[in-house]
């Protein structure tokens, strides 16, 4: 390869690369590398510190059981969670379909008209509910919104303390009593609330729209079964956490949250939203609706900046869902409430003060505290976990792992400590009154009432799942995104129940073998940023932006320069860089690049200069999202700090950087690390992700910090995400990672990746010009193809090559980003030669089908690029009207007669699907028509 | 290609003038830009707009743009056809209208552009 490529040496090629002035010298000093036999060894004895206790703790986490008919298909199957978002739908159907069947049961429990694919948690979910309160009702001028006092603490402060970064007055209070102010633009309330009580939704949601404000509402999923839903009682927005839907606790995450809303509100929604469309032969077929919503089109104007959801998370609970079915459900839900029904009974016998007249899994309970302060010995001594909002306060949740035994031990922890309780053998039906009770239908679609069986479900899981091309079946090879390996030996921790089982707010002395990983992951992750301290809060690259940036305000604060909000950003940058900007209530100022795709250093320092007593940061991403080391970057940002401002970088590419170079070497103040990319986590399928920041030493007292456990800095911002240190659970795979590659492990990764960049160049650049390359006419870890030469000369566009290499079994690399008609490609580390070859050999028959094209040997129209994909209905139909023929079709080149992967549909319509916005499962007729067509 | 009885903004609207009431479209220019429209965000009638305001969006599978009125007003119609048929725009784009405004200042036309220099604006 390196003979290909022109270099002597890997270390020669890298030298070539990496500018000398931020080179690293010495090699990282992290433990030496584990093998995965000792590593996995020793992660049992540090899982045994964690203490898996009965957690009935509620704060919308709530134990459950993942089906093993899903547990071991889908969320310990690479075929479910290596796969990429689904931009490339025609290879996505399968996730797709779960996707819009999640979409479906949200839509349905909640009594919405359309929800969306998933959102981080539901913390942020409600955030994102005032947001789009917010876009919909705010005229120019103040803005009011009204937060119940009976939200969950840390969804309370995530909400409020991103409202205010909108400008809008917050009050706290009861909405069903207080006076509404006239400038109201929504309110935000929660039921099941705080306290576990059932919430008479339908006069708030009257009072509300009364005054021209909309509603917001918090709920539980599992609650919806059984009482009447939000979306029946006049809620405009709902959100909340589908976690106990078969999504293990993960003491803290990765979980999906939910968002529904009307359908007139749909363009406000944020996030990913699934819609039905058709293929170019008609057929059904899914895909992504109302992109232009989102940050990587609308930037700064988007409506979150949000781009990812929980994909794999999300499928999951929607194949708890289908797997139950809504009778399944609703005795899930019926038996959960008998449960807490008979316990309050029992303890409101033996004269406990349970204070929630209605509930649905919650009882409030207050005593003396020495009472509680008894409660909680005899509690621990049986390794229950309950909530304690205050000293004189419980609070009890229960859940569907709760049986009768479970059930005799609550009732002997509060008979220990106080009046004596008997356990009667069925309830009444106290706490949810008749007219709450649920008696709407809900999930009726077949697909939610014909998969009950092990087989049927194992069946249904493996048939959606061939649908998807991941990193089980070939190389994806997309620019910005690095799918590399998501080894085995780092995923098996995962699901072990020492992680998999802990409540995200369980007392740390039952989770001292997580904060051990936790620090080790933090030392690990400064070390190679060269930023010694670390926040493992964010749950997304994006929320990490977010974290970074009001970090960085914080700073400016600190020392009386509140007013610096002024933030660079080149033409170059991801689209949410803007979109985060504007979440942070900062001004967005672009920086122009060059033709050659850096920065111009020029137009940097003349507004750097013009904004200098307004410059809070620049945002910049390196190497830069062209795939170049910009050899003036350590100019770049001097000058900002010449001019008082920070320097944010954008994590994306640092798979170019661990062992090479670091973050702190060009001179950067803050960065967050997408761990799904350089640190193996998987993408899941569209999420989840993980997106850590670190930052240097004057920054780190303004590190997150949670109502509910200890972490952050000590001038600590708010919470950016529901969990203290988010999705708790996979950053095992990032720790795995570090730990069984050590420092020469990682810097040889970084070297391979780059080296197997510069071998696609080396093998492609005479079939299509490679847009940008740096010094000595190298690229990084990542190259961009250029396709506009090849469309004006032929019509062939970079969409037809990305739809033509699912016809030779790849997805296709990253289109149209960062530059419009173009195609990028970052093949990573993990990459073997033989894949590299078959992908390079697949390039350059696509371009002797570009150059038939273009000499007339094939028709400019009616060619195998226009019509790609291929499934194999079309290919083997009778009819055939195409000039070319079916083996050029299907098998371009001979390797696939080895191993073909088949589309399932043909292009699909996307502007269809956008005009005729479906957002759930289509009627049951719209299947029979298609089998009868 | 432009029709010489329209007069067209910087912004790539066009707007036909009859007495004190003008049309409004976008031109095939920005439909050409845009590709496939999906939606139309249109103003309420009744709505009062000033030259160079956003009155409504426009948005095609990867690209979402800003509408501005040409001219100052009152909008008087609005073309609902569009919410079922967006598609209208990119097939007719200089006959698929989406506002009518009566305008208040009709002077305020000497700052639009003629066909000829539109034409040389987009080309």
């Amino acid at each position: 390869m390196l003979r290909v490529i022109g270099a002597p040496t890997l270390s020669a090629l890298t030298t070539s690369i990496v500018p000398s002035d931020i080179r690293r010298t010495e090699p990282l000093t992290l433990p030496e590398a584990e093998s995965e036999a000792a590593y996995l060894d020793r992660l049992r004895t540090v899982a045994a510190r964690n203490q898996v206790w009965r957690s009935y703790m509620g704060l919308g986490y709530h134990d459950t059981h993942t089906p093993a008919v899903i547990l071991r298909n889908v969320f310990e199957n690479p075929g479910w969670y290596t796969p990429y978002t689904p931009y490339q739908a025609e290879i996505a159907q399968g996730r797709l379909e779960s996707l819009l069947n999640f979409q479906t049961m949200v839509s349905e429990l909640t009594g919405m008209e359309v929800a969306n694919a998933s959102l981080l948690d539901e913390a942020t979910a409600a955030a994102e509910a005032v947001g789009l309160i917010l876009r919909v009702r705010r005229r120019s001028g103040p803005a009011t919104v009204v937060v119940s006092d009976r939200v969950f603490p840390h969804v309370r402060e995530v909400l409020v303390s991103r409202a205010a970064l909108l400008d809008v007055t917050i009050i706290t209070g009861d909405p069903a009593t207080m006076a509404l102010p006239a400038d109201l633009a929504g309110v935000y309330v929660q039921s099941p609330d705080d306290h576990g009580a059932l919430v008479n939704l339908a006069p708030i949601a009257a009072r509300v729209h009364a005054v021209g404000g909309l509603l917001a509402v918090g709920t539980d999923l599992l609650a919806c079964a059984l009482v009447v839903p939000p979306g029946e009682q006049g809620a405009d927005v709902v959100v909340g956490n589908a976690q106990r839907f078969g999504v293990p606790l993960g003491y803290g995450g990765p979980h999906a949250a939910f968002f529904a809303t009307r359908s007139s509100f749909v363009r406000q929604a944020p996030g990913r939203i699934i819609g039905v469309s058709v293929d170019a032969h008609g057929r059904r077929a899914y895909r992504m609706a109302l992109q232009t919503r989102e940050q990587h089109i609308r930037r700064e104007k988007a409506t979150s900046n949000i781009c990812t959801a929980q994909a794999l998370l999300a499928n999951i609970s929607a194949f708890y869902g289908v797997f139950h079915g809504p009778d399944g459900l609703r005795a899930i839900s019926t038996r959960v409430h008998a449960h807490t029904a008979r316990l309050a009974e029992a303890l409101r016998a033996a004269g406990w003060q349970q204070t929630n007249a209605t509930f649905f899994d919650t009882l409030h309970i207050t005593a003396d505290r020495a009472t509680i302060g008894r409660l909680r010995e005899s509690s621990e001594r049986r390794q229950i976990n309950f909530r304690y909002p205050g000293a004189d306060i419980v609070q009890v949740a229960l859940d569907e792992t709760v049986d009768e035994s479970d059930l005799k031990d609550v009732l002997a922890c509060f008979t220990e400590a106080g009046p004596n309780a008997a356990l009667l053998t069925a309830g009444e039906a106290r706490g949810l009154p008749a007219e709450m009770r649920r008696t709407s239908p809900f999930m009726t679609h077949p697909v939610f009432n014909a998969h009950h069986s092990e087989t049927e479900m194992m069946r249904y899981i493996r048939q959606l799942e061939r649908k998807d091309l991941g990193l089980d079946t070939a190389m994806i090879p997309l620019g910005s995104c690095t799918m590399k390996l998501n080894a085995a030996a780092e995923m098996l921790p995962v699901t072990w129940p020492q992680f998999s089982r802990l409540h995200p707010f369980v007392p740390a002395s039952q989770a001292e073998g997580y904060h051990q990983i936790f620090r080790e992951l933090e030392d690990a992750l400064a070390t190679i940023t060269g930023l010694p301290a670390v926040s493992l809060q964010p749950n997304s690259g994006a929320q990490g932006e977010f974290a970074g940036l009001l970090v960085i305000k914080a700073y400016h604060g600190s020392r009386g320069e509140a007013h610096r909000d002024v933030v660079l950003i080149p033409q170059s940058a991801h689209g949410t860089n803007p979109a985060s900007a504007a979440m942070a209530g900062l001004h967005v100022v672009i920086v122009a690049c060059d033709e050659r795709g850096n920065i111009e250093i020029d137009d940097l320092k003349t507004k750097a200069a013009e904004h200098r007593d307004k410059l809070a940061c620049l945002m910049v991403t390196y190497p830069s999202t062209h795939g170049v080391f910009e050899a003036g970057i350590r100019e770049v940002c001097a000058t900002i700090h010449e001019h008082g401002g920070q320097v944010y970088m954008d994590g994306a590419n640092m798979n170019a950087q661990v062992g090479v170079t670091s973050p702190a070497a060009i001179g950067a103040d803050v960065c967050h690390l997408n761990l799904h990319k350089t640190f193996a986590i998987p993408h899941g399928g569209g999420g989840p992700g993980m997106g850590p920041i670190a930052v240097a030493t004057h920054l780190a007292p303004f590190l997150p910090g949670h109502p509910l456990a200890k972490t952050g800095g000590t001038h600590a911002i708010a919470p950016v995400a529901a969990a203290p240190w988010g999705s708790a659970s996979i950053l095992l795979i990032s720790y795995g990672y570090i730990r069984m590659l050590g420092a020469h492990g990682m810097t040889r990764a970084t070297e391979v990746a780059m080296l197997n960049a510069n071998y696609i160049k080396a093998r492609l650049a005479a079939s299509f010009p490679v847009l940008y390359t740096g010094a000595h006419g190298r690229v990084a870890h990542e190259l961009i193809f250029d396709l506009r030469p090849s469309k004006a000369r032929t019509g062939v566009d970079e969409q037809d090559v990305a739809k033509r290499l699912m016809d030779y079994g790849f997805h296709a690399p990253t289109v149209s980003f960062p530059v419009a008609g173009t195609l990028m490609v970052e093949p990573t580390e993990s990459e073997p030669k033989e894949e590299l070859d078959r992908f390079c050999d697949a390039m350059m028959a696509i371009r002797a089908e570009i150059e038939d094209v273009a000499t007339g040997r094939l028709d400019r129209s009616d060619n195998p690029l226009k019509h790609a994909p291929h499934p194999a209905t079309d290919v083997t139909a009778s009819d055939w009207p195409h000039s070319y023929s079916r083996e050029q079709a299907a098998y371009p080149v001979p390797g696939l007669r080895a191993h073909k992967f088949w589309p399932v549909v043909s292009r699909i319509d996307n502007p269809h699907g956008d005009r005729n916005l479906m957002c759930a499962c289509p009627p049951i007729e719209a299947y029979e028509d298609e089998l009868k067509a | 290609m432009y029709p010489t009885t329209l007069k067209y903004t910087k912004d790539h609207e066009w707007v036909k003038l009859d007495a004190a009431e003008a049309t409004v479209g976008i031109t095939d220019f920005a439909q050409s830009q845009l590709g496939d429209v999906v939606f139309v965000e249109l103003p309420e009638v009744g709505r009062e707009v000033k030259q160079g305001e956003m009155f409504g969006t426009i948005e095609s599978v990867k690209a979402v743009s800003e509408l501005f009125a040409p001219l100052s007003g009152v909008v008087t119609a609005v073309n609902a056809d569009l919410g079922v048929h967006p598609e209208q725009i990119n097939a007719k784009p200089h006959e698929a209208w989406m506002i009518r405004i009566q305008a208040s200042a009709p002077a305020e036309a000497d700052n639009l552009l003629d066909a000829d220099a539109y034409t040389t604006l987009t080309t």
